[in-house]
């Protein structure tokens, strides 16, 4: 079934959620010369990134492409004669291509009302001319909504000059945008303008890059000429129609994705109230809201951008305010920069998340790269004066000798053609002539106040002892909060870290109050944008922020930059008195009351109080307060505080509504928060700054009572708590990747779970929630049980007033937990004493529990159906196969843990998970007895650590782990105690030395990254099927469906329960979703877009039982994964202590005597599994299927079970989970049946393979020559595959094989390249050149002929070495960004790298020639890095958080460098390299060694053992 | 929370006890606190489990707060610890002294190792709490005004009463003894259970303004009606004191005795006198003496008769010899059914120099020495087996027979039920098992006006359970009477 128009939201399918991701690329000429020769060049640009867009089910249906030329007033004029049109000669006329309904009739009425518009605006339409196109290439999704296509031509009204006239077709096209899509004459919203302009002409649709030619023959007409030709293709999450939905825009491209939208577009919103412009005088009202329906986040994007630069500021200017480079840590950032930024952040906040995107207006074409330079975009200039600029190298053939520089986008900097001076003018003049367009530092210094030094009047709140217990009480305070949380926070400054997964109730189905916080996750990224590494990478994050009135967005005044400037936005008691009398500069502050009565204390009173909050925040506007405290002091035994984030949301949204959000700053005086969670909502609600009191008392409660470790001042434990509330929150902007908090402010990256729509659209609006849930009377209801409990009309029985309702660890009467005392005996005896009767009162118990609303599926049950005999259903054995453990990395877990769960799975037909961190190669080998400790799933996490060619070619599954359950958008660390021997061996690294787990993969920062992962692991491994691991949140079902695109054999999905060897309780508890909602909406997804046939689908996070069992798989999932289960079955006993190293059950701990305790069996696992198969079984008999894979999608036998709800679950509406798939999409298989194809076939090193004459004859040395374009991805990576199959990690000997390539090599060049292989390149490489590195050898260099200084010009792409372990490589040239990422044993020589080199690099030997970019060396943890450095910049740009800089020391160093030099000499020819060998006595005092003390100590200490060894 | 590597680095230590050559000489609590840092490293054993076994359904019945007060006591902060101790448990200078400890057997420690030393730590945290003055009376500030009455003073009714007490009610305690406590006080002997912690405790409540009329039986010296007529509601915790006793030819024989006739007198003779007094109105003196029922009363009564001066001595148990350590039948954390060497049994061996139980044996006669009076025991062993069905059925092995010298035989065969006198008066309903009938949680009996709690209600059994109902109903009652509950 082809749909005409994008779905709604259908079950749990959003489409807000769509993302997408992609090639980019223009072509231009600097002189500007038009010609179609660059329209023909930008069409090879195009196709040959064909590898980085998708297709869908359909081959021939595409995500879309499009170009965009400059205006072709010739061609343009010879097809409006033809068409029979006559253009004005002395008037401007614009031109734009307009999609039209398929149905006649509407098209008429489409095309009469848009020429009423231009009539309205006082303009002159011209005429309509159709388009051409060949709708026969296209596959028959595309085509179902396929719309027309017109060209329309508009001629100005009268005498306007262009810019005039540009804003007039602007406001029209807004106009008819507005009037006509999804109207009554457009139902299907086919209308659509691609561009309207008299500048440029854009040409898109739903096509695959190889047919935007063909289906426009326009593009090939000789007479349609450019200067400049900008081109796109896109990967999208889904293949739902999206011919509107291609790029490029009106005046951007773009590659990323905007994580901040949804707070960007609120405060649009927010500012339209404000905006004014000259130019565009009363018009401008005609066009808001500003920001049209139905846009992705690209398209929002460039709605604001065009509204800036039509405005009045240049579009370089305007690209700069919204995304600014991270200018707040910036060390050598020049002042009047970092002044035009922070004014600009007066106005605005910047438009966060990874991006590179391509402008043009016709006069200049740039691009520019988001602060953390997460999409690569490389350059060559040429002698003849053609820019070509794309996403990767090698796009367009040309002559090395034509080439004059090859050049990267940097992060946060931008790169410009200027057509009107025809030249190319570098960031720092562009940067430096808008800087200093106005006196922006002098209008801060005098406008800006600065909140940390403004004078305190009054009295400031202090601790009052005879209340606090009472008002802890009233604000829902536990002995867990006081004692877990706060006190390692006002103790030390440190967020807590807790371990396993969360078993306790979604607070929507919880018996007990819970505070509004509870109701709501996190939200994280995954694949389609990475996480950052808020503590390594530090220096793009800020917490920096203004609040205030915002002036006029379209304008720049002194007076824009009277705002309130904080450092954090958390304010101590002093700081919050300062404000509250403000007087500075005629602001003023007015606080109002956020409590309301307590008799009755029932809803009526809530909403009273938002009603009366709204109407006194919007006085508050007009009577010219500056700022607004929401304050809840007033709480006591007569008054109950609304929460909050209550009444925050309700004002919040309410102003953003009327269009005055940004007319007043918002600061919270409550006791609510405490956790970083709650303050993370609060800041994404629209806070502008938060005092909590309540906390600080609380915490200086502790210090009084001594329940603090040492004594500290009540400003140094305010102090320490804020210190760690700024870490924690970093760490939460970080899993979303946001960098500051402007831009996380407001963001709303939440999804509500149990909460009704009544309380999302006044409080939360725009935030998802999907299963309806708890509305104003609920949380009244929860208010006034927490107000009763602090004020109870007879005071407490003795002890009571200290609670524990044991949220984290289980207190008997507390909160429930799955892994209760009854549950984990029972398992644990039933799977030690072969006992039936014990695994089924566990079972049971499980269900029961469920059932008493611990989780989502506790309160579905089935529907009566015919029962079947129990023989006629398939055997256990087979449903055991089905069955996986979850990933557990051997280091996270003891040796004997990790086998015996190896064992165990492969006895039963399973498979077990090796989880981060590699496998001893000994474990491939099978035991004696028929057993096997080899686990065929090999996890490839972000650490990459052990993943070397041997551990790929010995997997039956290669699983991509996206994100983790328990804490999605974090990495990992295993501290250097836990790092003994056999773990060191295993990861390739050296004992005691911390290892650290990025929280992205440095090789997958969008889908298409994913997708050549996906394809570099393919080639490493073509037997094994390809998982990807991701974490259920809203929208997980599209990023799915991409995966499914990019080609993965298998999807996990993860629910937020899961467990883990350690984790910030934040992360445990707050974020990600229940499995059942995000694999119902996968499982909705896939089988919408047909794409579910292709992929095994497969679900975990606690499950226990068969009743999980089944009704995972009538919500969809084929595979089912245990890690808690089979941990208690081993002895595991919920200590909840893995992190600590003090595992008494002996699983999650290194200890020696510890391990010794371990007392799990293989047979105990395999017990487990086989009750639960049975029971399966039993299940199954009883409802009628005899086939498992018949089960799969039947959500039509599940319904709620009104009998278990509660007093508040009885509101939940389940039915978008149980919406059946097939209703949208009846033809599809819902369950893997249809292989993926992945092109193995057909790649460059099939010929190799066969040259090498695999399998390997005799020894004699291979040379090969060969030519390579960017299309030959992952080139010697198949082979490598082959060569370990046979010999193993040993590889061949040394130089036998060596093969000579010359061109562009495509991404992953020489990944995981085993022992003995040399690739040589002439030429240049894209991004991944070397991921993997297991011991083979790679040399790049320049074109021989080529007229460049290698040393000065960029010679490979971004994340080159990422994980390699072995091997060495020698590049002459620049590297870009990110450059030997993890590596943990290769050696390099490279002639420069950019920012953040040799991030968590554990081991190997780097001789850097020339500058690093920023962050160097962060998160280093071993391994030595020898930089030249003759200018003495390293120190600017290092990261010292763990390494430190000294020259050269031993003769060891020494010796290093120049053998690796002369090698590196004698491969490349490098001239740098032979001057600096030269010259060895000066030049090695320019060196310095880069390296950790903590590393150093090691190598010492192994160097003393060494010499005991040899003298001793 | 805790020293996260205490278990590791600390062995376990409990009490230390008096010689027995010394204890025999006294009535006296026999136990040697350890030293404070000594305690505290006790303290830090305990891991901190995410789920604490200790306090669940395997563990504590009080569901103590086990991880919060060990951590509490590693810290040295005694005081947060008996908060945290008193939040849950009325009574931890009872429960500390003569609890079995299932939170012991349950510890997750006790997997691997030797569990915490839970019940000494809790021991340790209430007389500090006595030591240090933080036992003082605290009366409720608010009184509703209603009137409760809790019939019988045993560990469920005192806890009922101090609940209720606390929750602001005026309640008066009938007991029909000349003491308060009941099993606490003549159940028990002193060694275990120092008299006069009881007599403090019930004087604090006193002062907290609980009000109790001893020699008080309701249904003799006081009308069950007036009660019903002057109080709002009515607790009944009358215990399960019907005790079991045993139908053989010879039963009626003079000096044979339930066993907590024998210790009563005991106790009511040392209440009156001195602690080292001989014997009450049943005295072991120069006896030899059988005792009949290998659980914690036989013990006692064999502590209490060595003490008498009892010329010799054999306790005798139908039930197999159970094994020393876990077998699969008893795995974690279920309690174990193992052999212990308890005071008493220390004390025989001591004094006889060998273990004064016999097991699997059964009584078939007493014997008459002539006089009316018991001279001997005729036995014969008995053999264990399962059925089909998995039951445990006895078999008696043919020729086993023995004569056993007997001139005191002390019944300690536990407890059959409550006395049927007193719930007749108040119209209350029994159920099956002959205990009365009240649905757990609700407590409330036949009577909507009155609730039963403790072995009365749910058969013989612990202390802890007995503390555990008393709490329990009485957050029934104080709903029942004003609506809601802020009681636990």
């Amino acid at each position: 079934m082809a749909l005409k128009r994008r779905p709604e939201a259908v079950g749990l399918y959003d489409p807000q959620f769509e993302k997408d991701s992609c090639g980019v690329g223009f072509v231009a000429n600097i002189k500007r010369q038009q010609s179609n020769a660059i329209i023909q060049n930008a069409r090879q640009v195009l196709e040959n990134l064909e590898h980085r867009s998708a297709v869908g089910a359909e081959k021939n249906t595409g995500d879309g492409s499009g170009i965009l030329v400059s205006f072709p007033a010739k061609f343009l004029e010879n097809k409006a004669r033809e068409a029979g049109l006559e253009l004005p000669q002395d008037r401007l006329y614009g031109a734009g291509l307009v999609f039209l309904s398929q149905d006649t009739r509407e098209r008429e009425l489409q095309k009469e009302r848009f020429e009423e518009v231009v009539k309205e605006i006082g303009q002159k339409l011209i005429g309509w001319r159709p388009v051409p196109r060949d709708s026969s290439l296209i596959g028959p999704q595309a085509k179902a909504c396929e719309p027309e296509m017109e060209l329309i031509f508009i001629e100005a009204g009268k005498e306007l000059s262009r810019e005039e006239f540009e804003r007039k077709l602007f406001i029209i096209r807004k106009r008819a945008t507005r009037t006509i899509r999804d109207t009554e004459i457009d139902p299907h919203a086919f209308f659509y303008i691609c561009s309207l302009s008299t500048r440029v002409l854009v040409y898109k649709g739903m096509l695959k890059p190889t047919q935007l030619f063909p289906y426009f023959s326009d593009l090939s007409d000789p007479a349609m000429m450019s200067h400049l030709a900008m081109v796109h293709s896109r990967f999208s999450t889904n293949t739902f129609p999206s011919w509107d939905r291609a790029h490029p825009f009106r005046f951007i491209s773009h590659n990323g994705e905007i994580n901040t939208l949804q707070g960007n577009r609120n405060k649009m919103r927010g500012r339209e109230g404000k905006l004014e412009s000259k130019l565009f005088g009363p018009e401008l009202g005609k066009i808001l809201p500003l920001i049209e329906p139905d846009l992705s986040d690209s398209g929002t994007f460039d709605n604001v951008l065009e509204l800036l630069y039509l405005s009045g500021r240049s579009l370089p200017e305007a690209i700069m305010m919204m995304i600014p480079e991270a200018w707040q840590n910036h060390t050598t950032l020049s002042q009047e920069k970092k002044d035009y930024y922070e004014f600009q952040s007066c106005l605005m906040e910047p438009w966060d998340g990874p991006a590179s995107i391509v402008f043009t207006d016709g006069d200049v074409i740039g691009a520019v790269l988001d602060r953390n330079g997460l999409r690569p975009s490389r350059y060559y200039i040429t002698t003849d004066d053609r820019v070509i600029l794309s996403s990767e190298v090698g796009v367009l053939d040309l002559d090395p000798a034509l080439i004059q520089v090859k050049g990267r986008l940097q992060p946060g900097k931008m790169f410009l053609v200027d057509f009107r001076e025809g030249r190319i003018i570098e960031d720092e003049e562009i940067k430096k002539r808008i800087c200093g367009k106005r006196p922006y530092g002098k209008w801060l210094r005098e406008q800006r106040i600065e909140q940390d030094i403004l004078p305190i009047n009054g009295e400031s709140h202090r601790f009052y002892p005879d209340t606090i217990l009472e008002r802890l009480r009233l604000f829902g305070y536990t002995f867990e909060h006081v004692r877990l949380i706060l006190k390692p926070m006002a103790d030390s400054g440190k967020e807590p870290l807790g371990s396993m997964g969360n078993d306790t109730p979604l607070a929507c189905l919880s018996d007990k109050p819970r505070l509004l916080y509870d109701y709501f996750k996190q939200l994280f990224a995954q694949v389609t944008n990475p996480p950052i590494d808020s503590i390594r990478e530090e220096v793009v994050m800020s917490l920096e922020s203004y609040m205030g009135p915002e002036q006029n967005l379209l304008e720049e005044t002194p007076h824009h930059a009277q705002r309130l400037h904080l450092k954090t936005p958390f304010l101590t008691n002093e700081q919050l008195t300062a404000l509250k009398h403000l007087t500075e500069k005629g602001w003023k502050t007015l606080t109002i009351d956020t409590t309301y009565p307590a008799e009755p204390g029932d809803e009526r009173g809530l909403l009273q109080c938002l009603d009366r909050l709204c109407g006194e925040a919007e006085r508050a506007i007009e009577e010219g307060y500056t700022l607004l405290i929401l304050s809840d002091r007033a709480a006591g035994k007569d008054r109950i505080p609304v929460s909050a984030l209550l009444s925050l949301g309700a004002v919040h949204h309410h102003l953003v509504r009327i269009g005055k959000r940004t007319q007043i700053g918002i600061i919270l005086e409550t006791g609510e928060p405490r956790e970083v969670h709650h303050f993370c909502m609060l800041i994404g609600y629209g806070a502008d700054a938060i005092n909590p009191y309540l906390a600080f008392e609380a915490m200086w409660k502790m210090e009084r009572d001594g329940n603090l470790s040492k004594e500290l001042s009540d400003a140094k434990i305010v102090q320490n708590y804020i210190h760690a509330l700024d870490k924690g929150m970093k760490k939460v902007f970080g899993k979303m990747g946001i960098s500051t908090l402007e831009s996380y402010k407001g963001s709303q990256i939440f999804e509500a779970v149990g909460i009704d729509p009544e309380v999302i659209d006044r409080c939360f609006s725009g935030t998802p929630s999907r299963i309806g849930g708890a509305n104003f009377q609920i949380l009244a209801k929860e208010a006034k049980r927490r107000h009763s409990l602090a004020y109870p009309e007879r005071p407490l029985p003795l002890g009571l007033e200290y609670l524990n309702p044991g949220d984290y660890n289980f207190r008997a009467e507390g909160e429930k937990h799955m892994w209760d005392p009854e549950s984990i005996a029972n398992l644990q005896i039933a799977v030690r004493y072969d006992r039936y009767d014990a695994y089924k009162a566990f079972a049971d118990h499980q269900d029961a529990r469920s059932k008493e609303q611990a989780t989502l599926r506790g309160v579905l049950k089935f529907k009566s159906t015919q029962e079947i005999p129990l023989e006629s259903i398939e055997p256990a054995a087979k449903i055991v196969r089905r069955f996986v453990t979850g990933a557990m990395s051997f280091g996270s877990i003891s040796k004997e843990a990790h086998e015996t769960l190896a064992i165990a799975m492969n006895r039963l037909g399973g498979k077990s998970n090796t989880g981060e961190g590699g496998e001893d190669p000994e474990r491939f080998v099978p035991l004696p007895n028929g057993d096997s400790k080899r686990s065929a799933i090999k996890q490839v996490a972000s650490g990459r650590f052990g993943v070397t060619i041997n551990y790929l070619a010995h997997a039956d599954e290669l699983q991509i782990k996206m994100a983790q359950g328990a804490k999605p958008g974090e990495g990992g660390e295993l501290p250097g105690y836990k790092v003994v021997g056999e773990i060191a061996k295993v990861r390739h690294t050296t004992p005691g030395v911390v290892l650290i787990s990025p929280p992205p993969h440095h090789d997958i920062y969008s889908i298409e990254d994913l997708a050549q992962l996906i394809f570099d692991l393919k080639n490493a491994n073509p037997d094994a099927r390809i998982s990807v691991k991701l974490v259920s949140e809203i929208g997980v079902g599209t990023v799915a469906a991409g995966v499914a695109k990019a080609h993965a054999d298998h999807i996990l999905i993860s629910g937020h329960d899961g467990g883990t060897g350690a984790s910030p309780l934040t992360g445990i508890k707050h974020a990600g979703l229940p499995w059942e909602l995000g694999l119902a909406e996968t499982h909705q997804t896939l089988v919408m877009n047909n794409l579910r046939s292709r992929v095994v689908l497969q679900t975990d996070g606690q499950l226990k039982t068969a009743r999980d069992v089944v009704i995972a798989a009538m919500l969809g999932a084929e595979e089912f994964g245990f890690a808690t289960a089979a941990l208690i079955s081993m002895g595991c006993v919920m200590m909840r202590k893995c992190e600590k190293n003090t595992c008494p059950a002996g699983i999650a701990t290194q200890d020696p005597k510890l391990r010794a305790k371990f007392a799990g069996k293989p047979e105990h696992v395999t017990r487990f599994f086989f009750f639960l198969a049975e029971e399966v079984r039993k299940l199954m008999a009883r409802l009628g299927f005899a086939r498992f894979d018949d089960m799969i999608g039947r959500v039509d036998l599940l319904e709620v079970d009104e009998n278990v709800l509660n007093w508040k679950s009885e509101r939940l509406n389940l039915s978008r989970l149980l919406t059946p798939a097939q209703r949208y999409n009846a033809d599809t298989r819902v369950f893997c049946c249809i292989p993926q194809e992945h092109g193995i076939e057909k790649v460059l090193d099939q010929k190799l393979v066969d040259q090498v004459n695999c399998p390997l004859s005799n020894g004699s040395p291979i040379r090969i020559d060969h030519s390579i374009k960017n299309t030959d991805r992952a080139v010697g990576t198949l082979l490598s595959h082959h060569i370990t199959k046979q010999k193993g990690e040993e590889g061949l000997p040394e130089g036998s094989v060596h093969i000579r390539f010359n061109g562009s090599a495509g991404q992953s060049f020489g990944a995981w390249l085993a022992r003995g292989i040399t690739l040589e390149l002439e030429g240049d490489a894209n991004d991944y050149v070397g991921k993997g590195l297991s011991g083979g050898r790679l040399i790049i260099y320049p074109p021989r002929g080529a007229r460049f200084a290698p040393e000065k010009n960029i010679l490979l792409g971004n994340v080159a070495l990422y994980g390699a372990t072995s091997g060495e490589a020698f590049f002459r040239g620049i590297a870009a960004e990110r450059f030997c990422v993890r590596n943990s044993g290769a050696n390099a020589v490279v002639e420069g790298v950019g920012d953040h080199g040799c991030e968590y690099m554990t081991g190997g030997r780097i001789v850097i020639l020339g500058e690093t970019g920023r962050n160097f060396a962060a998160g280093m943890s071993g391994g030595i890095a020898y930089v030249w450095d003759p200018e003495q910049r390293l120190m600017h740009c290092l990261n010292t958080e763990m390494v430190e800089a000294t020259p050269l020391e031993t003769e060891e160093d020494e010796l290093t460098i120049l053998r690796l030099l002369e090698n590196h000499i004698r491969f490349t020819s490098s001239d740098l390299a032979q001057r600096i060998v030269n010259e060895w006595k000066r030049s090695r005092k320019e060196f310095m060694k880069v390296l950790s003390p903590e590393y150093r100590r090691v190598l010492e200490s192994r160097g003393e053992q060494e010499k005991e060894a040899v003298y001793g | 929370m805790g020293k996260p590597t205490g278990f590791m680095e600390y062995e376990r230590r409990v009490l230390e006890d008096i010689s027995p050559e010394e204890r025999l000489k006294n009535y006296r609590e026999f136990h040697r606190e350890l030293d404070e840092p000594e305690r505290i490293r006790q303290g830090a054993r305990c891991m901190d489990c995410g789920v604490p076994f200790c306090q669940s359904s395997y563990g504590c019945p009080l569901m103590n707060l086990i991880p919060e007060w060990n951590d509490f006591i590693y810290q040295g902060r005694f005081e947060e610890a008996f908060f945290r101790l008193r939040a849950t448990n009325n009574f931890p200078e009872f429960t500390g002294r003569v609890c079995p400890a299932p939170c012991e057997t349950a510890c997750v420690l006790g997997i691997h190792e030797s569990p915490v030393t839970i019940k000494n730590n809790e021991c340790f945290i209430i007389d500090r709490a006595y030591e240090t003055g933080l036992m003082v009376p605290r009366p409720p500030k608010v009184r509703t005004g209603k009137k409760v009455a809790v019939v019988g003073s045993g560990p469920a009714g005192l806890a009922a009463a101090d609940q209720l007490n606390q929750a602001g009610h005026l309640v008066t305690v009938f007991e029909r003894a000349d003491q308060v406590g009941g099993l606490l006080m003549y159940g028990i002997p002193n060694m275990k259970l120092d008299k006069n912690l009881v007599l403090k405790r019930v004087h604090l409540m006193e002062l907290e303004g609980v009000e109790f009329r001893t020699n008080s039986w309701v249904g003799r010296e006081v009308d069950p009606e007036w009660i019903l007529e002057k109080f709002d509601a009515v607790v009944l915790s009358i215990g399960a004191t019907v005790p079991r006793d045993m139908q053989i030819p010879g039963r009626n024989l003079g000096g044979i005795h339930f066993a907590l006739e024998f210790l009563t007198g005991q106790t009511k003779q040392l209440l009156k006198g001195s602690l080292s007094s001989n014997g009450g109105s049943i005295s072991a003196a120069g006896k030899n003496v059988v005792v009949i029922g290998g659980g914690d009363t036989g013990n006692d009564c064999i502590g209490t008769a060595l003490r008498h001066g009892c010329v010799s001595l054999k306790n005798f148990e139908l039930l197999p010899k159970p094994p020393k350590e876990r077998t699969p039948e008893f795995p974690w954390p279920l309690y174990p059914r193992l052999l212990k060497v308890d005071y008493g049994h220390e004390e025989a061996i001591h004094r006889f120099g060998s273990d004064p139980r016999e097991w699997s044996i059964l009584s078939k006669e007493f014997l008459d020495d002539g006089r009316g009076n018991v001279r001997g025991i005729r036995t014969i062993r008995v053999e264990w087996m399962k059925d089909s069905g998995g039951k445990p059925v006895m078999k008696e092995i043919p020729g086993s027979e023995e004569v056993w010298k007997a001139d005191l035989v002390l019944l300690a065969l536990g407890f059959l039920g409550p006395e049927g006198a007193t719930l007749d008066a108040f119209g209350v309903e029994k159920d099956n098992r002959s205990t009365i009938r009240a649905e757990y949680g609700k407590f409330v009996t036949s009577n909507p006006k009155v609730f039963a709690a403790g072995d009365g209600r749910r058969g013989q059994s612990l202390v802890v359970w007995a503390i555990h109902e008393g709490r329990k109903l009485s957050r029934a009652v104080d709903t029942y009477l004003e609506g809601e509950s802020f009681l636990p």
